[in-house]
């Protein structure tokens, strides 16, 4: 009984840690889904991007830990802008499958320049001394970087549903996803818009891509290999949602977890088939609206 | 021109267009002279021929059907690991082989597209991929029957008509893809050109209207469907009887994208787009591969979005506005 009592808390807790990952990394691409149409497979570029700028700071030129961060997500956010306004937005309103080849191709360029500039190997992540170690709750011990991952998470997740909810951009963007005709003749320059959220989705991918970076390693594949991941949440999530995708997170995360604990053998399979029932009952996603 | 002679000239067009044009012979002229011009990169030769083959399948769907489909490589796979369970329980006679392979991948994509094709957009994308995943997963784990990561062992294959045995030349691997890669462009063809072709490209260009003139739009797409998934385990088989071997790469999602790119690079939905694409494709990752790891996704990346971006009709589409290009230059 104590046994399956501590292997639930851990389970939930690493499950929990994986979602907040999942989540920074995938919101932004429910977003830009949901307000363009635009189907970004290419979205998992920006988090890897994220991770190698974060990771090289801080191996091989000695910069802080949150500075590092802060220069990911800022550098990626601003590259992302420029990729946006010379490529993305042409394809906007284009067919499907330019979009799906585009970023394809797009996976394809990011993945051979990183080969060429950082090598086949991943990147290691040595956390800051501070985040060490384990930490001491009442009834048991937990890892200090994970729970420093859901922390973070949690405070990240509120700034951006606060943000949405309160103030003046949020509301442009909410009027946006939810009739975009509308809201550019009532004067809201969505293209502007556009740009920017996608600017926001890609500096969040880069922090969840930094941070996460202990749980998913930096590597030349990180784009591809986790790809279907970040499509699961967002399809589950339903398109365009902000919270949809949190509790797919949360879904994904806990019960890959769960799986890869209990059943090592059959984790994925589930998961891909839970994924397929899913969208056959819902093919808008648990909180999309039909 | 009068009207009667206008609608005589369209009418005359629409029903020669199956018509075989000269032109047409020409990938064919230049895969049997590729036989003698090159017999050290035979079974590369080979590899491209089944890529052909694949990309070709995938046309009827992407192409002419409007399906997008990220999981095109499970088809590939079934046929491919029906082939080498054949082969590896003694079944070696390789023409069976390929029908019991196509046959395998067929009823396959009868039932998963029963599934997928209900939904649309992002949700088939989704769900032709879980396919594909789930696939991948199930012969990784069931490796009692697929050997698992380290690929089927002990495929055996029997000489071709019981006269051609495999070399390691890839001489007869060459012959035979090419031989099996005509039938199924005679069929393809013939399927395209079809009135059932017609009305395909009929649900591609508007789905709405289709239905509106009571075309069985379900019905058509899973034939569809179906047939490319024949043809895609078909082509999966070839390329375990050419290597005597298949491995779980046969069914990954990257080769379910290689074989967009292939067919995206020569252009969809014109039946040779996938002649173009494949040598292309495969010439360019042999020659780039052997130089630095990093060149080839770098190099067919952007070559990709070029594409994308500048010439959607792909290698075949600038081919067009030249020609075109060239014709009014030459009328002023």
């Amino acid at each position: 009984m104590q046994d399956v009592f501590a292997a639930s808390i851990s389970i939930a807790f690493h499950g929990v840690a994986l979602a907040m990952v999942l989540y920074l990394v995938s919101v932004g691409l429910s977003i830009t889904m949901g307000l363009m149409g635009f189907v970004n497979l290419a979205h998992g570029a920006f988090a890897a991007a994220g991770g190698y700028v974060a990771l090289t700071l801080m191996n091989d030129l000695g910069v802080p830990f949150p500075l590092s961060l802060a220069i990911a997500a800022f550098s990626v956010g601003a590259a992302s802008m420029v990729l946006e306004r010379l490529l993305y937005s042409r394809l906007y309103g284009e067919h499907e499958l330019s979009q799906v080849m585009f970023t394809i191709g797009l996976i394809l360029v990011t993945t051979g320049g990183a080969k060429a500039i950082w090598g086949p190997l991943s990147l290691p992540m040595h956390p800051p001394s501070y985040l060490r170690g384990d930490v001491d709750l009442w009834f048991r011990s937990f890892p200090t970087y994970r729970s420093f991952i859901i922390a973070a998470g949690v405070v990240l997740v509120t700034a951006l549903w606060l943000g949405l909810e309160r103030t003046r951009f949020g509301a442009q963007v909410r009027a946006a996803v939810d009739n975009r005709r509308m809201a550019q003749s009532i004067g809201i320059n969505t293209s502007r818009l556009f740009t920017l959220t996608f600017a926001l989705g890609s500096a969040l991918a880069a922090l969840g891509g930094a941070i996460g970076s202990e749980i998913w390693a930096i590597d030349t594949s990180y784009a591809q290999e986790h790809l279907v991941y970040f499509l699961i949440v967002v399809a589950v999530g339903g398109l365009g949602s902000i919270r949809g995708p949190f509790f797919a997170s949360l879904l994904l995360g806990v019960s890959d977890t769960a799986f890869k604990y209990l059943l090592p053998e059959f984790g994925a399979f589930f998961i891909y088939a839970l994924t397929l029932v899913l969208l056959l009952w819902r093919p808008q996603g648990l909180f999309g609206r039909a | 021109m009068t009207a009667t002679a206008g609608a005589e000239q369209a009418i005359g067009r629409l029903a020669g267009r199956h018509r075989l044009r000269p032109l047409e012979a020409l990938p064919w002229v230049i895969a049997i002279a590729a036989y003698f011009l090159f017999p050290d990169y035979l079974p590369l030769g080979a590899q491209v021929l089944i890529m052909v083959l694949f990309a070709l399948s995938l046309d009827l769907i992407l192409g002419y059907g409007g399906i997008i489909t990220l999981g095109q490589a499970a088809f590939f796979g079934v046929g491919g690991y029906t082939a080498g369970l054949l082969g590896a329980h003694g079944w070696s006679e390789p023409i069976t082989g390929l029908l019991a392979a196509g046959a395998v991948a067929g009823a396959f994509g009868v039932v998963t597209g029963l599934i997928v094709l209900r939904t649309e957009k992002l949700t088939l994308l989704m769900l032709t991929l879980m396919v594909n995943v789930m696939l991948y997963e199930a012969a990784n784990k069931a490796s009692t029957i697929t050997g698992g990561s380290d690929g089927l062992q002990g495929v055996v294959i029997s000489p071709v008509l019981g006269l051609f045995r495999f070399d390691i030349f890839g001489r007869t691997a060459y012959l035979y893809a090419l031989a099996v890669l005509f039938l199924a462009w005679l069929l393809v063809r013939r399927i395209v050109h079809s009135p059932f072709g017609r009305s395909l490209t009929g649900i591609r260009e508007n789905v709405a209207r289709m239905h509106a003139i009571g075309s069985p739009v379900l019905l058509r797409r899973l034939t569809a469907y179906t047939i490319a998934a024949a043809l895609s385990g078909v082509a999966g088989a070839l390329l375990t009887q050419a290597t005597q071997f298949v491995g779980q790469e046969s069914l990954s999602v990257d080769r379910s994208g290689g074989v967009l790119i292939v067919l995206i690079l020569g252009g969809f939905g014109r039946l040779y787009g996938a002649f173009v694409g494949a040598p292309l494709y495969m010439i360019a990752q042999d020659r780039l591969s052997a130089l630095d790891p990093s060149y080839w996704p770098l190099a067919i990346g952007a070559l990709l979005i070029a594409v994308v971006m500048l010439a959607r009709g792909g290698v075949l589409g600038i081919c067009d506005t030249l020609i075109a290009w060239l014709r009014r230059r030459g009328r002023p």
